[in-house]
């Protein structure tokens, strides 16, 4: 029961009957004028969906699109997190230095949209690479989702190790570590577990954001871009868009729940709130940093 | 390095960046108010409202932009009809293309303005509730009077995070055609490769400029206006 409203008496549970049924039949009017519409244009025709039945539209198109998708993700990620604890670590030095240009660095690839870096890196590698040109849409779109991930992460490693309590560092030094050591074998396992679900919904940001290795000059084939192939073949543009979308869906909320399940894990002890469990229980980032301004929890990756 | 390309009157970056602003600001605008009323809904006594705004947010969170943006143009808008702009007009494409760019950024962006605000919803204490339902307050009353003036003075942080976010999101409207930055860094790199750093670096410091003050200004109103408790 939510605190933010009293147990419903008979007048308001009459009240609450109106809205619900009122709500109802809109929504049921929306999805029949949606589906009205959608059966004028001949949508909802057995022929337009009839490619999806068949095992060469998928083995032709959504699933190497698919395959794609996630060899770009799961290289990103791989990549970007090594980056990230690297520049994470950087910008808690002592080194004044190092500090700074680890967060310049940081700051500038954070402010910059996805699709800029992945176009960007797109004719770098075309122009002035040895890269054999059928690799180039791949690596490019690798190389923005790098970029921009690698930044967030390693803000998200330094709020991790920020977020340790000070006795943490006290120990590590009073047992005589060297700051390296420290860091390696006390500060990151714990910074690590504590930001787990953070990095894990990070994945979803990347997963969506491979869709833009499909845009203007990068030519990366993902699972979007294989939308184009079957509208071509079939005329299906509707059902293509609804299957591919569905397919990002399932994967994303996939992700969204095992990180929810992580952090639920990770939480201890219940705690009281108005509106029941959101993204934004891990520490969040630490606030005034240049480019962002504030701090991002879980979720608020956004797109570019 | 050669920054001619900044005079040459075949690009008009100003013109670019602009229309980027136009786009973010649209946006910003409708996610805030959507994106409220999402996270009113979620915490409302009427269960059908919640349930339609909790698949609401899971089903366009986890959505790329991308797909909704080029699904609104090709699929909404050319195949089903639903126009955004008079079809008469001599600027139809254009008005219309721009308009389903901030739809699918509001559709989008306010998924995470919504988790945002209930986020702050949950950082207010249940006795501030449980008193405004005690002096005879309403729901509508507790959280547009009570709840939800604390709730969003909390989260002034995360939403400038989502603000920087949609700012960078407008790029995406280049699927669809809009004239904004990323659509003439994408001709301008493909026509002047051979200046191709010094093109990026003019659009990045277009979005470092963009992005900045937001940060810098939100950041600040977030430390002056949060409530002590």
């Amino acid at each position: 029961m939510s605190v933010l409203y009293d147990v419903p008496g008979p007048r308001a549970r009459r009240r609450n009957l109106v809205f619900n049924v009122v709500f109802a039949v809109v929504l049921v009017a929306v999805a029949v004028w949606v589906l009205r519409t959608l059966d004028d244009k001949g949508v909802l025709n057995r022929a337009q969906w009839e490619p999806f039945t068949r095992g060469d539209t998928w083995t032709q198109f959504v699933l190497p699109g698919l395959r794609n998708t996630l060899k770009a993700a799961g290289l990103a990620m791989v990549i970007a997190l090594p980056i990230g604890v690297l520049f994470g670590v950087a910008r808690l030095s002592e080194h004044r230095p190092l500090r700074w240009a680890a967060g310049a660095v940081v700051e500038f690839f954070r402010a910059i949209p996805v699709l800029l870096m992945m176009v960007f890196a797109s004719v770098l590698f075309t122009k002035y690479s040895t890269v054999p040109l059928g690799n180039v849409p791949l690596i490019a779109t690798v190389t923005g989702l790098v970029l921009y991930n690698g930044s967030v992460l390693a803000e998200v490693f330094r709020a991790g190790v920020l977020a340790l309590p000070r006795g943490q560092t006290e120990a590590g030094l009073a047992v005589g570590l060297r700051k390296g050591q420290l860091m390696r074998s006390v500060l990151l396992p714990q910074a690590t577990t504590t930001m787990l679900p953070t990095i894990v919904s990070q994945l979803v940001v990347v997963l969506k954001d491979t869709a833009l290795g499909g845009l203007l000059l990068i030519n990366f084939v993902e699972l979007l871009r294989t939308a184009d192939g079957i509208k071509n073949n079939y005329g299906n543009v509707v059902p293509s868009y609804i299957v591919i979308a569905a397919i990002y869906i399932a994967l994303n909320f996939a992700v969204s729940q095992i990180a929810r399940l992580l952090e639920l894990r990770l939480r201890r002890g219940p705690r009281a709130s108005l509106a029941g469990p959101t993204d934004q229980m891990t520490p969040t980032l630490p606030g005034g940093t240049a480019a962002t301004g504030a701090g991002i929890g879980p979720g608020f990756g956004g797109v570019a | 390095m050669d920054f001619s390309f900044l005079s040459d009157p075949r690009y008009d970056i100003w013109g670019a960046f602009w229309v980027t602003v136009q786009l973010t600001v649209v946006a910003a605008l409708g996610s805030l108010i959507w994106g409220t009323a999402l996270a009113a809904m979620r915490v409302s006594p009427v269960p059908v409202l919640r349930g339609f705004a909790t698949v609401y947010v899971n089903i366009f969170r986890n959505t790329p932009l991308t797909v909704i943006i080029v699904s609104c143009s090709l699929v909404l808008s050319n195949y089903l009809g639903f126009v955004l702009a008079s079809r008469d007009s001599t600027s139809f494409i254009k008005d219309n293309n721009f308009r389903l760019a901030v739809f699918g950024l509001i559709v989008y962006t306010s998924t995470f303005v919504g988790e945002a605000i209930r986020s702050g919803i949950n950082t207010v204490p249940a006795g501030q509730a449980e008193a405004a339902r005690a002096i005879g307050l309403p729901f509508t009353k507790v959280l547009a009077l009570v709840v939800l003036p604390q709730a969003i003075r909390a989260v002034i942080a995360p939403l400038a995070s989502v603000l920087i976010a949609l700012t960078k999101n407008t790029t995406v409207a280049a699927s669809i055609g809009v004239a904004e930055a990323a659509l003439l860094m994408n001709t301008m790199v493909e026509n002047e490769s051979d200046k191709l750093v010094a093109v990026f670096l003019v659009f990045a410091l277009g979005f470092v400029l963009l992005t900045l003050p937001v940060g810098l200004v939100l950041g600040y109103l977030a430390r002056r206006l949060a409530v002590r408790r």
